[in-house]
């Protein structure tokens, strides 16, 4: 990295009290702090968000689509952790 | 995120075209770290940083009307979609860096002329109508282009052109509403009006490339959903929505040729003029030379600021976010 | 119209216009795209304030466009010329501190004022944080940034006094904010290694100064740019 060429960052914006953050896009800045305002001036100016975080994108550990299969699979065949699984007589309510 | 790069460097083993055909077959999404050909992957850089260049060069023809803006309501307005330029530009360079790309490498070869900008920049706002000329005409033929790289195959593009798209709508509309109270105002506001349609229709119409027959690009980007409609596709729909906007507005548009095609059911139009295409997008256009100079200027005298601010985030120990 | 708001919303409003317009040169030429979207954000801010307080005089593009230079009642420190990113930085800390300040002393009363003191306050606390955050890097970055910091805030100093003069009808005391601007200017530039100039901070002059209509060379130059194409169509409606 040059002088003139500032880290990335990944921007996370919470839309509204509620929600969980979700990733908006990219940014440089120097450090943190600037961070964080360069993000709540690109990714917020029309009032899109009440929380910011940044990450530094060098920092983030991603799965690699190649493990997909072992990553994500075996979850596919476990369909009881999902509620529309279990059959409930009709007329029972609050469940 | 910028780890995409390295996935490529692994010999393509078997399956791993096919499983990116199989996505783009499926109108799924290319996602960073996918596997993906390399021509794939330069197309991509080269449209989507040519797209971040012609947003940041964009904000000159525009800005140097800020300061002369004819009311406040008007001023903030211009403020608001020059800054909205910037904005975009930022989108799209970061979306670009996924493929591994830096920015300061993108802005390196634009200040280079290494890589291009859309060619309407180098045409000039000579008067405050060109500021809604712009908006109408140019933001409308960009609008055009860019609906559909909503649905273009690769993701962050995609999603940046979706953010993007949100918050031109009201750009083109600004335009429209500009133009429309000069060609209802004074006599001499309305031949303002109709003196900047009049310069910047054919270089609109040029904005959508050239003609199908000698685009070099759109056959390969087609099949990889880069693309979704030709050239001349596009221009002919913005062609045809122009004509009734035009008729409300009171201006004409500047073609003798311009008529319904009753059989076609679309508007035939004259040609255009593609030596002045050639030359400008050469570099022989009226602002070629000041509006690179301008970009590589504040580039270079900026060089001091961002040296200051990584030096002083160095001797902070917060410039990867290390806390302190 | 309205005297009391002639003497105290004509000179808020022409400082915020006047900074607006002087931020708004900034637009494709900042040191980074980050700033020229950042820069872009305060002048927008201040344009806001600005035509909120000149229609609590009159017509906002009347006042903007159709007066002359001697009737704009702005300080002459946010008339001053951009300059380079320090100088523009260092007339922004000057400046948001005493908005900064200001406003808040405006939104705790009860003049008419007060609602838009109390929006505007928000912003004028970023616009304060995005000047310091820049004094604390350019102080403390390089050589260079810091010796240009340092002549930005000495080169405006002397524009500084001026904030401080009595605005009549506000019902504040203006002098009274000149402690609470220093301690809190100072604190910043002490913090990014910098030293709070000396000297003198109001011009020997005794003709006076921006909120007596008198101003500095550059500013009619930017009125003449500003105000152009409004006057070259007199009644036209834009």
């Amino acid at each position: 990295m040059t002088a003139n060429d500032w880290p990335l960052w990944e921007v996370f914006v919470r839309s509204r009290r509620g929600l969980s953050h979700s990733h908006a896009g990219s940014l440089h800045a120097p450090d943190a702090e600037m961070a964080l305002r360069n993000a709540r001036d690109l990714y917020t100016r029309r009032a899109e968000g009440v929380s910011i975080w940044v990450v530094p994108s060098t920092q983030i550990t991603a799965s690699s689509p190649d493990e997909k299969d072992s990553f994500f699979e075996p979850a596919g065949d476990k369909p009881y952790r999902h509620p529309t699984f279990y059959k409930i007589p009709e007329g029972v309510r609050h469940l | 995120m910028t780890t995409a790069a390295t996935v490529e460097e692994a010999a393509p083993q078997a399956g791993l075209l096919a499983a990116f055909e199989s996505a783009l077959a499926e109108d799924s999404r290319i996602e960073p770290r996918d596997w993906m050909p390399d021509a794939y992957r330069a197309t991509l850089i080269r449209q989507m940083a040519q797209h971040a260049h012609s947003e940041i060069i964009g904000m000159q023809p525009e800005a140097n009307w800020i300061s002369r803006a004819p009311s406040l309501r008007r001023k903030a307005i211009l403020m608001a979609k020059v800054q909205d330029e910037a904005g975009h530009g930022l989108y799209l360079y970061s979306a670009a860096e996924t493929l591994g790309v830096g920015r300061d490498e993108l802005l390196d070869k634009l200040h280079a002329g290494r890589q291009r900008y859309s060619s309407i920049f180098n045409y000039p706002t000579l008067t405050w109508a060109d500021v809604g000329a712009v908006g109408w005409l140019v933001d409308g033929a960009a609008i055009t282009n860019q609906v559909p790289l909503c649905r273009c195959s690769y993701g962050p593009y995609a999603r940046a052109m979706v953010r993007i798209c949100k918050e031109e709508s009201f750009h083109q509309r600004q335009g429209y509403e500009l133009l429309l109270a000069l060609s209802r105002g004074t006599e001499a506001q309305h031949a303002m009006a109709q003196d900047a349609v009049d310069r910047w229709w054919w270089p609109s119409l040029m904005m959508f490339g050239p003609p199908d027959t000698e685009s070099g690009h759109s056959e390969q980007s087609m099949a990889w959903k880069i693309k979704r409609h030709s050239n001349d596709e596009l221009r002919q729909r913005f062609v045809d929505i122009c004509v009734p906007q035009a008729e409300v507005l009171g201006l004409t548009l500047p073609d003798p040729d311009l008529r319904w095609n009753e059989e076609r059911g679309a508007h035939d139009f004259g040609d255009i003029d593609w030596t002045e295409f050639h030359e400008v997008l050469r570099g022989n256009g009226p602002c070629n030379e000041q509006r690179i100079t301008q970009r590589r200027t504040a580039h270079e005298q900026g060089a001091w600021v961002r040296e200051a601010a990584t030096a002083y985030a160095a001797k902070q120990g917060t410039e990867h976010g290390e806390v302190r | 119209m309205n005297p009391v708001l002639v003497s105290t919303a004509l000179p808020l409003g022409d400082d915020a216009l006047v900074l607006a317009q002087r931020l708004g040169e900034w637009a494709g030429h900042a040191p980074v795209l980050e700033e020229d979207v950042a820069l872009a954000n305060i002048a927008l801010d201040l344009l806001g304030q600005a035509r909120v307080l000149l229609s609590l005089v009159g017509d906002e593009d009347e006042l903007a466009f159709g007066r002359e230079e001697r009737a704009f009642r702005n300080v002459q420190l946010v008339e001053q010329p951009n300059g380079d990113f320090a100088h523009t930085i260092a007339r922004q800390l000057y400046f948001s501190t005493y908005q900064e300040l200001l406003y808040t002393e405006l939104a705790q009363g009860d003049s008419e004022l007060a609602p838009l003191a109390a929006k505007a306050v928000k912003e004028v606390a970023y616009h304060h944080d995005h000047a310091r955050q820049w004094t604390l890097r350019l102080g403390d970055g390089t050589a260079e940034s810091h010796e240009r910091m340092q002549r930005g805030l000495d080169a405006l100093w002397r524009f500084t006094g001026e904030l401080f003069q009595p605005v009549e009808g506000l019902g504040t005391d203006l002098g009274a904010l000149r402690e609470p601007w220093l301690e809190r200017v100072s604190a910043v530039v002490r913090q990014a290694t910098l030293t709070m100039p000396e000297g003198p901070d109001v011009t020997s002059w005794s003709a006076g100064a921006g909120r007596q209509g008198i101003h500095t060379e550059s500013f009619g130059r930017m009125l003449a740019e500003m105000q152009h194409l409004h006057r070259a169509h007199p009644g036209a409606t834009w």
